[in-house]
C-alpha cells in the first residue's frame, strides 16, 4: 500500500526538527558544511593527493589493531616475547591483528613519505601553508618516535639491540650523554624497566599526541585549503553564489574517489598482510624471532627500512671535529636531516609553487634529492663497507644540498607563470 | 571591566575604578612566575621517576670481591657479575707481566687506543691498576659470547705458541692476559675493563673508579 502524502512528509519534517534541536545546542550543520559539504578542493587533484586520506585510514587501522593487541600483550621482560608468540599461535585471529599492525607501520611510513613528496613537488609548504607544513613535520617526528618505541615491544633480539643502538646515540652528546642514557633506559642497560616505559609511551602518550596533531593538521588545512597540482588558485574564480568554479565539495565528490582509492590500496595492503607480512626480513627482521638477549649481539644491526636513510647518514659521519667524536656528529647529521624540511617554507624563494612551473634546476634538484634518499635507504640496510660509507657521504651531501642551495637555485632559474584556471592532466 | 576605553589609555580620573596598569602587569608577572615555579616543581617527580629505581640501582651496585686466595696464573670468574655481565679477575705471574710489556707484535691494538674500552688508569701494557691484577668484562667484543680462560703457557689446539690468555670458543677470537685482542680474529676490540678500585690489599671493588662516601 502506498503511504499517504502526510506520512511521506512526516519523516523529513521530524529529521529537520531533530537537526534544528541539535544545531541549537551544538554546531553540527555548521561543522558539516565547513569541513565537508562546503569545503572545496581543486577538481584536478591527482594520485598524490590521495595520501593524506590513506594516512588517516592507516592511522585508524593502527589504533584499532593496537588496542586489540594490547588486550593480549604482556609488557614484561619475562612475558613480552612469549605473549607475542601467544598472540601469533593461540589467540583467535591474533596473527591477523599483529600482521595488520606490523604491516600497517610500514604502510604508514610509505604513505607519509609519498605525502611529503607531494608537498615538495607542488610546494604545499609555501605561504599561507607554513603552519600546516610545520604541524605535518611534528606529526612525522611523533610517528618516528611511535615506531621506535613500538619496535622494542616484541622484545626480540633485534628489538633489543636496535633500541640499544639508538639509545646509545644520546650517549654521544658531550657532558650530559651518559646520564641522559641512564635516564631514558631507567637502568644501566636496556631492561624490563625500559620496556615498560616504552610500552606506556607507545600505547598512550604518543597516540594521544598523534591524534591531536592530526586534528590540528586538518583544522589548518581546511582554513587555507588544498593546493592544486599546477599551482592554480581555485579561490580566484567563483560563480555568482560564491562557489569556486574550479573546486568540488569534499562531500560527496572527493570522498567518493578517496573511497575508491582506499579499496585499491587495501588490495595491495592485504596482499602484503596475507602473503608477505615479513617482507623477506624487511618488515619483521629475522633476529627478532629470537628473544632479546643482552649477551648476544645480532651479526648485523639494521633498523626497519623506514629509518634506514637517516641511519645511513648517521654512519656516514666518520670524522671527529673540534675535539668531539664522530659519533656525536653522526647524531647531529641525522637529527639535522630529519628536521631540515621544516625550513622549506623559508628556503623556497621561487615565484611559483608547483614543480610544473618551476625551472630545470628545481626539477633536477628534486630528482637528485629523491635518488639520494633512496640510495641512502638501501645503504642503511646493508652492512657497512668503505665503499658504502663513501657513497653514503656523497648522498648525504646531496640530500642537504637540495635544502641549503634552494634559496639560490629557486631564484635564478627561469619559471613559467602558473595557469589561471586548473588544468586537467 | 565595563569601561573598555580605560584599558588602553591608563587611569582616567573620572572613572570610578580606574585601571592601574602597572599593578595589573605586576600581578600578571608575579602570578606567572610563581605558577611557573610551581609547574617546574610539579614536573620534578615525573622527570625523577625515569631515573633508575632503587631496585635497578641495587642490581647495578658496585661488587666487592676478596682476591686474597687468588694465586698467580689463576682466574676468579665468571661467577661474580656486575650489572648482569660476567667479570674476570686474573692474577698474573711476574713472567706473564714481563711478557705483556714486551711481546705485542701480534696484537691488533696493543696501546688500548679505543677510550671506550677501559678507564684512563687502565691504559697501559697490562690494562689494569696493578700489573699483577687484571679486571675484565668476560664478554667477547665480537658477539658477546663469554671467552674461556687458558692461563698456562702451553701449546693449545688453537695456538701452538700460546702464551696464556682468553679464547672465545664461539668464533675463535683470542685475547692475551691483559684482554688485548690478537690480530686477524673476528673480535674488533680488546676486552672491556670495567671501572674498578682496590679497597685494600686483597679487596677489589668493581663498578666504581673512586671510593664514594
Amino acid at each position: 500500500m502506498e503511504p499517504s502524502p502526510q506520512a511521506k512528509r512526516a519523516v523529513p519534517r521530524l529529521w529537520g526538527e531533530l537537526v534544528d534541536w541539535v544545531d541549537n545546542r551544538f554546531p553540527a550543520t555548521e561543522t558539516w558544511n565547513y569541513h565537508l559539504a562546503k569545503y572545496y578542493a581543486p577538481k584536478n587533484h591527482n594520485f598524490w593527493y590521495l595520501m593524506g586520506w590513506l594516512a588517516m585510514v592507516i592511522l585508524a587501522n593502527q589504533l584499532i589493531t593496537g588496542i586489540w593487541l594490547t588486550m593480549s600483550y604482556v609488557p614484561s621482560g619475562e612475558g613480552a616475547f612469549a605473549s607475542v608468540e601467544y598472540i601469533m599461535r593461540d589467540v583467535e585471529f591474533g596473527w591477523l591483528l599483529r600482521y595488520l599492525h606490523s604491516t600497517g607501520a610500514s604502510a604508514f611510513f610509505a604513505i607519509v613519505y609519498l605525502h611529503m613528496f607531494r608537498g615538495l613537488m607542488y610546494g604545499s609548504y609555501r605561504k599561507p601553508r607554513e603552519l600546516l607544513w610545520l604541524i605535518g613535520m611534528a606529526i612525522y617526528l611523533v610517528l618516528m618516535a611511535e615506531g621506535f618505541f613500538g619496535y622494542l615491544l616484541p622484545w626480540g633480539n633485534m628489538s633489543y639491540w636496535g633500541a640499544q643502538v639508538i639509545v646509545s646515540l644520546f650517549g654521544a652528546i658531550p657532558y650530559i650523554g651518559p646520564g641522559l642514557m641512564e635516564w631514558i633506559r631507567g637502568d644501566f642497560l636496556m631492561s624490563e624497566i625500559t620496556l615498560n616505559r616504552f610500552f606506556a609511551l607507545h600505547v598512550i602518550a604518543l597516540p594521544l599526541v598523534l591524534v591531536a596533531l592530526v586534528f590540528v593538521h586538518l583544522v589548518a588545512l581546511h582554513h587555507v585549503g588544498s593546493t592544486a597540482p599546477d599551482g592554480a588558485d581555485i579561490k580566484k574564480h567563483k560563480d555568482a553564489t560564491g562557489k569556486p568554479l574550479d573546486g568540488i565539495p569534499f562531500w560527496p565528490y572527493t570522498v567518493t574517489h578517496d573511497v575508491h582509492a582506499t579499496v585499491v590500496f587495501l588490495f595491495l595492503f592485504c596482499a602484503v598482510v596475507f602473503f608477505a607480512p615479513e617482507m623477506g626480513g624487511y618488515f619483521l627482521e629475522k633476529p627478532n624471532f629470537e628473544m632479546a638477549n643482552p649477551l648476544k649481539t645480532p651479526e648485523h644491526i639494521a633498523p626497519v627500512w623506514y629509518y634506514t636513510p637517516f641511519y645511513a647518514m648517521l654512519r656516514a659521519a666518520t670524522y671527529p671535529l673540534f675535539g668531539v667524536p664522530a659519533k656525536f656528529w653522526g647524531l647531529v647529521v641525522m637529527v639535522g636531516a630529519i628536521a631540515i624540511p621544516a625550513l622549506l617554507p623559508w628556503l623556497d624563494r621561487s615565484p611559483v609553487a608547483s614543480i610544473r612551473s618551476k625551472g630545470l634546476a628545481s626539477k633536477w634538484m628534486l630528482g637528485v634529492f629523491v635518488a639520494s634518499f633512496l640510495i641512502l635507504g638501501y645503504l642503511g640496510i646493508t652492512p657497512p663497507s668503505p665503499l658504502a660509507t663513501a657513497i653514503s657521504q656523497i648522498c648525504t651531501v646531496l640530500y642537504f644540498a637540495y635544502f641549503v642551495l634552494m634559496p639560490w637555485y629557486t631564484r635564478v632559474e627561469r619559471t613559467k607563470p602558473p595557469p589561471d584556471r586548473v588544468t586537467m592532466r | 571591566m565595563s569601561t573598555q576605553s580605560t584599558v588602553g589609555e591608563g587611569p582616567a580620573p573620572t572613572a570610578p575604578n580606574p585601571v592601574n596598569r602597572e599593578r595589573r602587569y605586576f600581578l600578571i608577572g608575579a602570578t606567572a612566575t610563581v605558577g611557573g615555579i610551581g609547574a617546574v616543581g610539579a614536573a620534578i617527580p615525573f622527570v625523577q621517576s625515569w631515573t633508575p629505581s632503587a631496585k635497578a640501582r641495587a642490581a647495578g651496585a658496585p661488587v666487592t670481591l676478596d682476591i686474597g686466595k687468588l694465586r698467580p696464573g689463576e682466574m676468579l670468574g665468571p661467577i661474580p657479575a656486575w650489572r648482569g655481565k660476567p667479570v674476570f679477575v686474573v692474577r698474573r705471574s711476574e713472567a706473564a707481566v714481563t711478557h705483556l710489556e714486551q711481546a705485542n707484535a701480534n696484537l691488533a691494538d696493543p696501546d688500548s687506543s679505543n677510550p671506550e674500552m677501559q678507564p684512563d688508569y687502565a691504559r697501559n701494557a697490562w690494562r689494569s691498576r696493578r700489573p699483577e691484577i687484571g679486571v675484565y668484562l668476560g664478554l667477547c667484543t665480537h658477539l658477546g659470547c663469554s671467552p674461556k680462560f687458558h692461563g698456562a703457557v702451553q701449546p693449545e689446539s688453537f695456538d701452538a705458541n700460546w702464551q696464556g690468555g682468553f679464547f672465545c670458543p664461539c668464533h675463535g677470537s683470542r685475547f692475551d692476559l691483559a684482554g688485548r685482542v690478537v690480530k686477524a680474529v673476528p673480535a674488533p676490540d680488546n676486552l672491556e675493563v670495567p671501572p674498578h678500585r682496590f679497597a685494600s690489599e686483597h679487596t677489589v671493588v668493581i663498578g666504581e673508579d673512586e671510593a664514594t662516601a
